[in-house]
């Protein structure tokens, strides 16, 4: 009897994740709907136009699904020579080295510092050296926030990926050394051709985790309600426009920053989901 | 390797050396950011790391610029930031603890199961899921129906953050151990609850409590989600239904106040001391109790 109570408690938690999962889509849909209801959810998605003032009040969403891809995209860009290298120095060069170790603690701590002290630093450090090199004049934007930002996604892609090149096995890399292959050539034709999926997968992965990361791009983007021209353009990203206009809104304004939200889960949800079955191919080949 | 002309061994060499050195270039300079991050914070924290950021609440902003004016150091804490973190992490590990390790441990007993599966696929849904979208979650589910912020409705966007990880974690551990401890239990009479709580938790403590305390550590310096929910205060408070601060939300204030700005760093370095203190607790707990 203790035993039945126990299982169908066990089986409740777990349904909870389903309902919790359900709540969390209803919410987000119930509360959007009336940003939607106003402009039909496309004519939202393609209108750049954002005007909280209430005589002209008009809002959507175009300007900050466009600064979201940029940011989240070119800092992709700039984390891959870094994480794919810190991926083979733990996964393949130092494999099971004391060094490797040393290395995956140190980018471990990377991925713990908060997003706040990542935007702290990145507006008193890392600003007036964008600044000094002549990319605009206060600083600001898509190019300041990609910078930080891809150093913030450098743990999740090296770590994931790092794992699935020290999987592949020993006995493929040693047939290819018996043939005479340098080191360089075993990776480039048997560690990352295995390893391929679960490294696109983990970069994925990283690529949702930029485009969802809030509050050190609030701090860094400049936050400027248009479409942002080039990278040296100040913007606003879907996750910094909420954080930034949240606190003051409410009726349309409100709703129209909620269905901001909800696009956003779309996004990060379809990401989870590519990256899902990259990886699933791979446990099928 | 299907080149028609045979590359010379010695540009095979080059080759091979040169990335050789790249990769440990790169991965070198990906490094680099943590210790000038670190650099920064303890370099302008220590100084005004001292007893009365722990025992005083955050002055206003009047009162610091006449502090400031007058050259004398800054006059309060952040007290309400430390004691709002507690009650507002304490409530999340509260809620998620139980769940979390039910959850794991019903995942791992149907694991390969479809309804399993599906519970496993929005787990990850949700842990991929951004924090600002959270933050509206509560924000809906908590502060709307109550009519207010309150530290309550953070717990619950923090809760829902740890979930995931504390439902991974115990569900990784699970499934590592040996089905025999199981399989020993049962067969010597034990009861399902009996196995489960004096055989299977007892023996994967170590991965659970990695997990448990690596989640905390993650949710420790969350600001866009209380932004939401616990809004901030500039009092200490100990009651769930009123607004309350934390201390990332209090560095966000300091960051938008110019008077204040002398205690982001100390702030910072509270934070990032507590953060790698749990995380290094965490390496140790793994360690020790490996499962």
């Amino acid at each position: 009897m203790k035993d039945k109570i126990f299982r169908l408690f066990l089986f409740v938690a777990a349904l909870l994740v389903l309902v919790l999962a359900a709540a969390i889509v209803y919410a987000l849909v119930s509360r959007s709907s009336e940003a939607f209801q106003e402009y039909g959810i496309l004519e939202f998605m393609t209108n750049a136009e954002w005007d909280p003032r209430s005589a002209t009040e008009e809002y959507g969403a175009l300007s900050f699904i466009l600064g979201t891809l940029y940011t989240a995209f070119f800092a992709l860009l700039l984390c891959i020579p870094f994480a794919l290298s810190v991926a083979l120095f733990n996964g393949v060069y130092f494999k099971e080295k004391k060094i490797a170790g040393v290395v995956r603690s140190v980018v471990d701590l990377l991925a713990g510092i908060p997003s706040i002290v990542y935007g702290l630093w990145g507006f008193y450090t890392v600003r007036p050296l964008v600044i000094d090199l002549g990319v605009n004049a206060q600083g600001f934007g898509i190019f300041l926030s990609s910078i930080v930002l891809a150093i913030m996604i450098i743990p999740y892609a090296s770590s994931l990926s790092s794992e699935f090149l020290s999987m592949v096995p020993n006995n493929l890399k040693e047939g290819a050394y018996s043939l005479g292959a340098t080191r360089f050539e075993v990776v480039q034709h048997v560690s990352m051709p295995m390893a391929s999926s679960g490294i696109v997968a983990s970069f994925i992965l990283a690529l949702g985790r930029a485009l969802g990361e809030t509050m050190a791009v609030t701090m860094l983007i400049g936050n400027t309600n248009r479409i942002p021209h080039g990278l040296r353009d100040t913007g606003n990203t879907m996750a910094s426009v909420i954080a930034n206009q949240f606190g003051e809104a409410d009726g349309l304004k409100l709703s129209a920053l909620i269905a901001i939200g909800l696009l956003l889960f779309i996004i990060t949800a379809v990401i989870n989901l590519i990256a899902k079955l990259v990886m699933k191919k791979l446990s099928h080949a | 390797m299907s080149q028609d002309k045979p590359i010379s061994f010695t540009s095979r060499r080059a080759k091979d050396k040169t990335a050789y050195i790249l990769v440990c270039i790169f991965s070198f300079l990906a490094m680099v950011p943590l210790f000038f991050i670190l650099w920064d914070v303890v370099s302008k924290g220590y100084k005004n790391f001292n007893l009365r950021l722990f025992t005083e609440v955050t002055p206003s902003s009047v009162d610091a610029l006449m502090a400031r004016m007058n050259g004398d150091p800054i006059p309060g804490g952040i007290l309400n930031g430390i004691t709002g973190s507690l009650l507002i992490v304490g409530l999340a590990i509260l809620i998620s603890i139980p769940l979390g390790l039910s959850i794991g441990i019903y995942l791992s007993e149907h694991r390969g199961k479809r309804f399993a599966g599906t519970i496993s696929y929005l787990t990850d849904l949700l842990q991929g899921m951004p924090s600002i979208v959270i933050g509206i979650i509560a924000y809906a589910w908590v502060v709307k129906p109550l009519g207010g912020y309150s530290a309550l409705a953070g717990s619950v966007a923090l809760a829902i953050m740890m979930l995931p990880m504390i439902v991974r974690s115990t569900e990784e551990t699970m499934n590592m151990l040996p089905t025999s401890y199981k399989e020993a239990g049962l067969a010597l009479g034990s009861s399902y609850t009996n196995v489960v709580f004096k055989i299977l938790l007892p023996s994967g403590f170590g991965g659970i409590f990695t997990g448990i305390l690596l989640a905390i550590s993650r949710v420790m310096g969350e600001t866009a989600p209380l932004m939401l929910t616990a809004l901030g205060a500039s009092v200490v408070n100990w009651k769930l239904m009123e607004p309350t601060s934390a201390i990332p939300l209090l560095i966000w204030d300091f960051y938008n106040d110019p008077n204040l700005v002398d205690l982001i760093w100390s702030s910072s370095l509270l934070l990032l001391i507590v953060i790698f203190l749990l995380n290094w607790v965490a390496k140790i707990v793994a360690r020790k109790w490996k499962v």
